[in-house]
Parts: structure tokens; sequence; C-alpha cells
């Protein structure tokens, strides 16, 4: 940032506990290291609970897991099975450092155990399988429903109070609280039943073979995640398109964007490199804070249109009670909300050369 | 407070929730004597009926009243909000209330614990710890969602509280030697009522939806109605497919109203302004500094334009 370019990022504070301006990339890299390290004592925190969640159900879920394996495979589970099963899901005559240490042993050896639904499959085959297409559509949907709803927001907060902000803003206030899976439904009902736009159900065409230099498959897998897509977008426009509002609102009010005004640069100008560019930094941080409530939409979008994704492969594990699938999914899930924090933080640094604390 | 009452938004708010609140209290009067039904009769003779006549609201493919269910549905959903609202606030009144107050190494410890419930994703968390445990009723749904939700209100009490923590009139009461626990539970908090009866609707509504989506997956036994178990049905039975959108149409629209609601609520709070904080978030900065911020805005493009 040149200094003939840099409206300042906001008027500088001049309430609470401002440390004073920190120079330099170290000032960033202490910042990142932080976070790292918040990261990686959270990840434990995820890993910990999947390991104390099922020693702490009541009841013994390793029984109930030899049983449900009895059915799936029509065997009695030799004694090998048993041990591993009771590795991942304690066994009373065992300490608990020591299954602790045991069940971090099998993590850094990639071994999430068999699959109970789909026995003898290994977890990691089936989480493999459906990972793409989450990273895909949330990923896609994140990012379009970000921008869309951002942009929207700049132009609602550029007028406070104006004809479009006074009428738009309660109606987006009311689309924020629609419930995702009812939506969904609705979507389904209007363009999947009524209209009969879209598939509603599925990721791609099953009568189109299975190749990634395929076409027509590349296309069929577009049309059949237009509804889901479509789902998740709308959803996510309502959130960011609020919080930009607000965040827009206070930038317009400040006196750099009055000099701009002044000076007569053009308006579209104005709003975007003045006002908007200012009132940007909290939805990127908000973008990392959200990343894990944005699972939640997916995982209800991904069940409710059968999309192959880790949503509904998490949703079918937990109706037939298949633990391993489960603890490995959402380790996974958390890890990937981690990772994309991390990626939202570094973004965080270019854009704010101050990089101050954020809690 | 007078303020607080005289604020549209929060009228308009305040009244819907507590229209809801009431069909959650007289629900099943309503339903056994003014509609002479109950949410699980069948009528045999009108199967998945479309609205009109007999059933104000048309009837499930099973025959059964959807108007009955709504109000019915109103009840379990608002009683699973309620509780888990009461459980979210009340820990995060813990954490962040003897956090932000205490300071110190105490502060920076339950603010980690906070920050990482915050950023485990909970939904799926949820959804697994559902999964273990076999049959959970209403109180345990509750809880659960309770457990997963304090960490945000507790990051705003938190800062509320430190902004309260550097007022004059606590150096004051600590320079008279009241105790610690005296000063924050006869001095502090009654400057945090106004933020814990926002943060407390917010979370009752964030029950109500969690509720539903839980219970849209499937999760959670016994033949309690709510909202979120009509939406269930109505999908597992062909309500969407056959086209019945009366089924599940109104469950939804009511979840969205009760969330309008609210917000409607936060919105009129928000323009009624924040105490003046002065040791506080840079986030609550931001917030206190938007109202100004507008106010100032419209003066200063009335001197632009003129």
């Amino acid at each position: 940032m040149t200094a003939t370019r840099a409206a300042p990022v906001q008027a500088p504070t001049q309430l609470g506990k401002y440390r004073g301006p920190r120079t330099g990339s170290r000032a960033g890299w202490s910042f990142l290291l932080r976070r790292l390290g918040f990261y990686l004592v959270t990840a434990w925190a995820a890993i910990t609970l999947n390991f104390l969640i099922p020693r702490f159900m009541p009841g013994d879920p390793a029984v109930a897991l030899m049983k449900n394996l009895q059915q799936a495979s029509g065997t009695v589970p030799n004694a090998a099975a048993m041990q591993a099963v009771r590795m991942f899901y304690g066994d009373p005559q065992q300490n608990l450092l020591q299954q602790y240490l045991e069940y971090w042993k099998s993590l850094a050896h990639f071994d999430f155990g068999l699959s109970v639904s789909h026995y003898p499959t290994p977890v990691s085959d089936i989480v493999l399988e459906a990972l793409p297409w989450t990273v895909l559509l949330a990923g896609a949907t994140t990012v379009i429903g970000w921008l869309l709803g951002t942009l929207l927001g700049a132009f609602l907060g550029w007028k406070p109070g104006g004809r479009a902000d006074s009428l738009l803003t309660p109606i987006t206030a009311f689309f924020y609280s629609l419930p995702p899976f009812w939506l969904a439904l609705l979507v389904i009902y209007v363009f999947g039943f009524t209209l009969g736009w879209f598939p509603i159900s599925g990721g791609y065409d099953p009568d189109v073979p299975f190749q990634m230099n395929n076409l027509w498959f590349l296309l069929s897998v577009l049309r059949y995640g237009t509804l889901p897509a479509f789902t998740l977008i709308f959803i996510g426009i309502n959130g960011w398109l609020f919080a930009m509002r607000n965040v827009m609102v206070t930038t317009v009010g400040e006196d750099y964007v009055l000099l701009a005004r002044a000076k007569g640069l053009r308006p579209h100008r104005v709003m975007l490199r003045y006002a908007a560019r200012n009132a940007l930094l909290p939805n990127v941080s908000g973008l990392a804070l959200a990343l894990g409530s944005i699972f939640g939409g997916v995982i209800v979008a991904e069940i409710v249109f059968t999309y192959p994704g880790l949503g509904y492969v998490l949703f079918q594990a937990v109706s037939s009670h298949d633990f391993p699938l489960m603890q490995t999914i959402f380790l996974l899930i958390t890890l990937g909300v981690l990772a994309a924090n991390l990626i939202a933080d570094s973004t965080y640094v270019l854009l704010d050369p101050r990089t101050r604390e954020q809690r | 407070m007078s303020q607080f009452l005289t604020n549209g938004k929060v009228r308009i708010g305040l009244a819907v929730f507590g229209a809801f609140l009431l069909i959650a209290l007289i629900g099943s009067w309503l339903v056994s004597s003014v509609l002479g039904t109950d949410p699980h009769r069948i009528d045999y003779d009108a199967l998945g009926a479309a609205p009109g006549g007999e059933h104000l609201l048309g009837t499930t493919t099973s025959g059964q009243d959807v108007l009955a269910q709504l109000i019915t549905g109103c009840r379990g959903s608002v009683a699973v909000g309620l509780l888990s609202g009461v459980l979210a606030v009340g820990v995060a009144a813990l954490v962040g209330v003897t956090g932000g107050f205490i300071g110190g190494r105490t502060d920076q410890m339950l603010t980690a614990v906070t920050n990482i419930f915050a950023t485990l994703p909970s939904f799926p968390l949820m959804l697994i710890v559902a999964g273990y445990m076999a049959n959970v009723g209403p109180v345990a749904i509750a809880l659960l969602i309770g457990l997963f939700e304090w960490p945000v209100c507790a990051r705003y009490l938190r800062a509320q509280t430190l902004s309260l923590r550097g007022r004059d009139f606590v150096q004051a009461l600590r320079m008279v030697g009241e105790s610690r626990w005296r000063m924050v539970l006869v001095e502090i908090m009654p400057h945090l009522t106004g933020i814990l009866s926002s943060l407390f609707l917010r979370a009752v509504v964030t029950g109500v939806f969690t509720e539903a989506g839980l219970r849209f997956l499937g999760i959670g036994g016994g033949d309690s109605v709510t909202w979120g178990t009509m939406i269930a049905f109505a999908q597992q039975q062909e309500g969407v497919v056959r086209g019945m959108w009366w089924w599940f149409a109104p469950p939804g629209l009511f979840i969205a109203l009760l969330g309008t609601a609210t917000a409607l609520v936060n919105f009129g709070l928000d323009e009624i302004g924040n105490p003046v904080l002065r040791h506080s978030s840079r986030a609550a900065v931001r917030r206190a500094t938007a109202h100004m911020a507008a106010r100032r805005d419209r003066t200063n493009t009335v001197e632009v334009a003129s």
C-alpha cells in the first residue's frame, strides 16, 4: 500500500487496549504463530473429545458395535477384530491413559478402523470417496455466497436508511431466519418437483460413465449440483449481506469517505475503494469463524438432496450406528475447518498490515 | 427501559415472540377445546386433504390435522428452545462474566476454552453425541444444544464485563472493600440484563433451529410433536413429492417468523445503542461507533449534497 492510496484502515482506535502499531512482517508472523498454536490446541481437543465421547456415553458402544458387526458380516467376530474395536471404543479392563496413547498411535498410522455398515471396507476409503464432493460443494457455494453477500451488503450499507436498505434489510432478516433444511425442501418442491428443471437427488447422472475426463459426466455433476448449490448460496448470501451492511454503515460515516466524496471521485469508486474496502475486514475474519457453522448447512443440504458428500455419509453413519465412520468424519470436518481458519488468518495478515490481535 | 419499549422494532419483535409463547402455553387447550381434536388423531375420511373445510390447514398423509400439529409443535419447539437458552446463557454468564471480571490467568484460560468450543463444528458434534445416545428425549436434546451454543454468548458477556470492570463505580466499590461475588452479583449483573435478555432471545431461537435440524435428521425418539418432526415426517412420508405444501411449509415459516422477531428485537437494541464501552473488545467498540457514525452520516450527506 502506497501512502497516496492508503485510506486509513479504520479510524485510529482511541478506546480500548490498543497496543500501538507493530511494524514489519515480524508482527504478522507472531500473529500467525499464535493462531497456529491455538489451532493445534483445538485439534488436540477435537481428537480427545473423539476419544472420550464413546467412553463416557451410557452403555458400552463397543458391545453395540460388535453386535452390529455380527449382523453386518453374518459371522461372530474373531478376537483380533474385537481387539481393534476395543482400541477405538474403550476396554473397561485397560487404564484410560494407556488407551489414549494407543488411540494416538493408530491415528498417527492413519488407521481409522473398518466401517460397520459397509463391513469390511476401511473407513478411510469411504471417506476419501465422499470428500471431493463436499469440498467442491462447500467451497464453491461459500465463495460465491460470500462474494455476492458482501457486494450486496456494501451496496445496502452505502445508503443506510435509503429505499433499498429499508426494504431489503428486513427481508434479509426473514430469509436469514429460514431453516436450511426447510429451504432445501422448498427448493426441491418448487424447482425440482413443480417446475421440474433440475434433478432433486444425487450428485451425478448414474447413466453417464463415472469419468473425470468425460464432458457429459462433468455437465451432469453441474446439473445435479445446481439445486444444493443454489440453496447453500442463498443461505450464505443473507448472513454475509447482513454483516457487511452493518460494518459498511460505520465506514461510510468516516472522514476519509467524506473527503473522497468532496474530492469529487465517482460514487462507485468511493463506495468500493474507500468505504467497502475498509468494511471488508470483519467479513474476512468472520468467514473463518463461520466455517464451523457453514458445515451444519452443508450437511443438511447434502442429506436433503442425497448428495454423495461427507454430510450424507455422516447421516448414514449416524442412523446405522457406524461409530468408526462417524468419528473419522467428525475429525476430518474439524481439521478442515481449522485449516480453512488458518488460511483465513493468513489472508487477514495480508489485508490488514497492522494485524491487530483478534480474539 | 422505557426507551426500550417505545422502539417500534422491539415492540413488534416482542409481540411476535410473546404470541408464540402464549400459543406454547395454552396450545394443548386450544387444540382440545377450540379445534376439538388432538395432534395424533387420525381422520380416515381426509387422508392428505388440502386446506379448507373441516381441516383449516389440511391433513397429513395419515390424516392428522396439520393445524393441531402446528399448535402442539409450538410447545415442543419452544420448550426445547427455552431450556437450551437458559442453559447456554447460564454457562455463558458463568464463564464470560467470571473471566471478564477476574481477568488475568483465569480469564486467559476461560477465553481459550470458549474459543475452542466456538471453533469446533458444533452441528456434526451434536449429531454424533446424539447418535451415541439411543432415543434421546426432548430434555436431553435441549441440554445437548445448550452445551454447544454457549461460547458465542460467553464472548459477548466477557466483552461487556470487561467494559464494566474499569468503570468508576466498580473502582469505588473495590475501594470500599466489597467482596468479589457481591460486586458481580449485585453491581455488575444488573448492568448486563439488557445484553443477557437479548442473548437469551437469540439462544432460544438457535435452540428451536437446532432442535428442528436434529429432529429432521431423525435424532430423538418418542411421539412428541415439534415443528422439526412435522417437517421430518413431511419429507419421509413423501409430503414434498406429492406437493403437500400445507404440511411442510407452515412449520418452517413459523420458525422463520420466530427468528425474524428476535432479529427485530436485536435491531432495536442496537438502534438504542450500547452503553459507552471503555475497556472492551474492538468488535463492541465498532458496534457502538456504528450508531454514532450512522447518525453523523445523515448530517454529512446533507452537507455534501447542498
